[in-house]
């Protein structure tokens, strides 16, 4: 396996297979965290280790589990990830896991963790896997930044909220308040997060398709 | 020798044809909506009427951009049939009449684009696109959606001129005090969380009127203005009777029997009739063709929810009044009442057998 394209897989888990706005999955916490920017940085950056980790321990094992049982052996493996993740949070960031609360234990049921155990780290080698989780969770991070962002500003007009508080002191250069806006409640409560969502997929398919108009224009000469 | 099935003869065309349009159906119900629409500017002055202009010019705009974006071939033609203008309208006469500009042109966008062309245009939406932005507005700004001014003729304070009226809108400047009112349904909300019995505070609050001598919003509160107006629907036959008859019916009965048990805790059918947005949803939002069921009988189950839905929000929720709540809720059922309430289908009875044809027809 050594025609492996690291260039394509950080393509395909940042943009071209991106969990949410490609694959449309993990979006239970994605509409249930994004209330604001911080929040979904939080959440994705968790899930990122989660999904490194995960995906490294199953390219390890992936010779020696058969397949009828595989299923349980990753569920088991996401899941003590998770609540190492959980605890060390916990531990560390508590303010931020008060404010996540039970979707940081939920992180085991996503399926993004374990679909990415499934179509990639089972066939390919521990290297290429652990690039895989990496780009795939800041893919998904992105995802969760960008919609936290989006109805964060329209429903509060506040960028990254309690960023200081949340993540700690560092952090507070990101907090940005827009003067006189009061926001709109509605951004902030589930319909908010739909339509935002809409709008942000509506918003990648007309970037790809100008993307794919360019590639085409710039092919042609080549080939005539 | 021809067989008894086959006895009605092709016609060529071309056809009669009724003349019906959608852009004329739009206009009869701008039609009906002028008066109570005219009277609310006299009632609430030149704020009401930028408000009017604005929210059906950004429902218009946002129509337009909507179909550009789309590719629609025939951008002239679909703008023309009058049903954003109408939306627009609807809209503005569901706001408090001194709203601030950005109130109508937030409401146009998520009429238009997040209400009906998300989901394919006209005849496509599942949810009446002004009932929507109407929700989304008061849930988004709970302030300025709650600002009720009282009518102006009723009101001690000079009328605001065009100018000043113009700051009002654009600026939006706090209204002062003395010129804002709490309606009806709000009063009595208020009081019962207090604790206060409904008899005694009603004594003092503000009176019931046909004539719309009361806060409320800008188009909804003469009620035998827009009586007229779905008169007017009902005898050109844009709408039946069946759906606003049922809606007025659904908020009537409980409420009669929930007033005579208990007249200290619930209001009188005739507050409920006189209140809010009851008798323009009757008439003009439950009868919207795209977003009610197709039979008689569903718009009478859809209307009697409607109006069931209504009085327990407004007397047992949070939101003083619920007419919006109820009609969207009620949109979401529609489909699942077309289901169960199919019209009969040409030729068969209602089960779906075809009808006996007599051997010697």
């Amino acid at each position: 396996m050594s025609d492996i394209q690291y260039g394509r897989i950080i393509k395909d888990g940042l943009w071209e297979q991106n969990v949410v706005f490609a694959q449309m999955l993990a979006l239970c916490p994605l509409m249930a965290v994004t209330t604001s920017g911080t929040n979904g940085l939080g959440m994705g950056l968790a899930s990122t280790a989660v999904l490194v980790c995960a995906n490294v321990l199953v390219s390890l094992i992936r010779k020696v589990v058969s397949a009828q049982v595989r299923i349980p052996v990753f569920i088991v493996l996401i899941a003590t990830l998770v609540t190492i993740v959980d605890l060390a949070m916990n531990a560390w960031l508590h303010e931020l896991y008060k404010v996540l609360g039970l979707f940081i234990a939920l992180i085991v049921v996503n399926c993004a963790i374990l679909g990415r155990s499934e179509s990639f780290a089972v066939k390919n080698g521990v290297a290429a896997s652990a690039v895989d989780g990496l780009a795939m969770g800041l893919g998904f991070t992105g995802a969760l930044v960008l919609l936290g962002l989006v109805r964060e500003f329209l429903g509060a007009g506040t960028l990254f909220a309690q960023a200081s508080q949340l993540l700690g002191p560092s952090f507070a250069f990101l907090e940005v308040q827009v003067p006189g806006y009061g926001g709109a409640l509605l951004m902030i409560l589930p319909p908010g997060a739909f339509a935002a969502l809409g709008f942000l997929l509506a918003g990648k398919r007309i970037i790809d398709r100008k993307l794919a108009e360019r590639e085409a224009a710039s092919a042609e000469p080549a080939a005539a | 020798m021809t067989p008894a099935t086959l006895t009605a003869q092709t016609v060529a065309s071309p056809h009669a044809h009724g003349g019906n349009s959608v852009s004329r159906t739009m206009f009869r119900v701008q039609l009906a909506l002028l008066p109570a629409t005219l009277y609310g500017f006299w009632l609430y002055g030149w704020p009401a009427f930028f408000l009017w202009a604005l929210t059906i010019l950004s429902c218009v705009a946002f129509e337009v951009l909507s179909l550009k974006l789309m590719g629609t071939p025939r951008v002239k033609a679909t703008l023309f049939d009058g049903s954003a203008v109408l939306t627009g309208w609807l809209l503005a006469m569901t706001l408090p009449p001194w709203a601030p500009w950005w109130v109508a042109v937030v409401g146009g966008f998520i009429a238009i684009v997040i209400g009906k062309q998300v989901f394919g245009g006209l005849g496509q939406n599942v949810f009446n696109p002004a009932m929507v932005a109407r929700v989304a507005l008061l849930v988004s700004f709970p302030l300025p959606l709650t600002l009720w001014v009282a009518p102006l003729p009723m009101s001690t304070l000079p009328t605001p001129d065009f100018v000043s009226s113009l700051r009002i809108f654009l600026t939006s400047l706090p209204v002062p005090d003395a010129m804002t009112s709490a309606t009806l349904l709000g009063h009595a909300k208020t009081e019962l969380a207090r604790g206060i019995d409904l008899a005694t505070a009603l004594h003092a609050g503000p009176d019931l009127s046909w004539i719309g001598m009361r806060a409320g919003s800008f188009g909804e509160s003469a009620a035998i203005l827009i009586l007229c107006g779905g008169l007017y629907l009902l005898i050109t036959r844009v709408i039946t009777w069946h759906a606003p008859l049922a809606v007025l019916a659904g908020v009537a009965i409980p409420a009669a029997i929930a007033h005579a048990v208990d007249p200290g805790r619930f209001l009188s059918a005739e507050a409920h009739l006189l209140s809010g947005a009851l008798m323009l949803g009757a008439f003009f939002i439950a009868t919207d063709y795209v977003t009610s069921p197709n039979t008689t009988t569903g718009q009478i189950i859809f209307g009697l929810g409607i109006g069931l839905l209504t009085w327990v929000i407004r007397s047992f929720g949070g939101y003083p009044e619920g007419v919006a709540f109820a009609v969207l809720l009620m949109n979401a059922m529609t489909p699942v009442i077309d289901r169960f309430c199919k019209p009969r289908i040409l030729g068969r009875d209602r089960k779906g057998k075809p009808l006996d044809i007599p051997e010697n027809a």
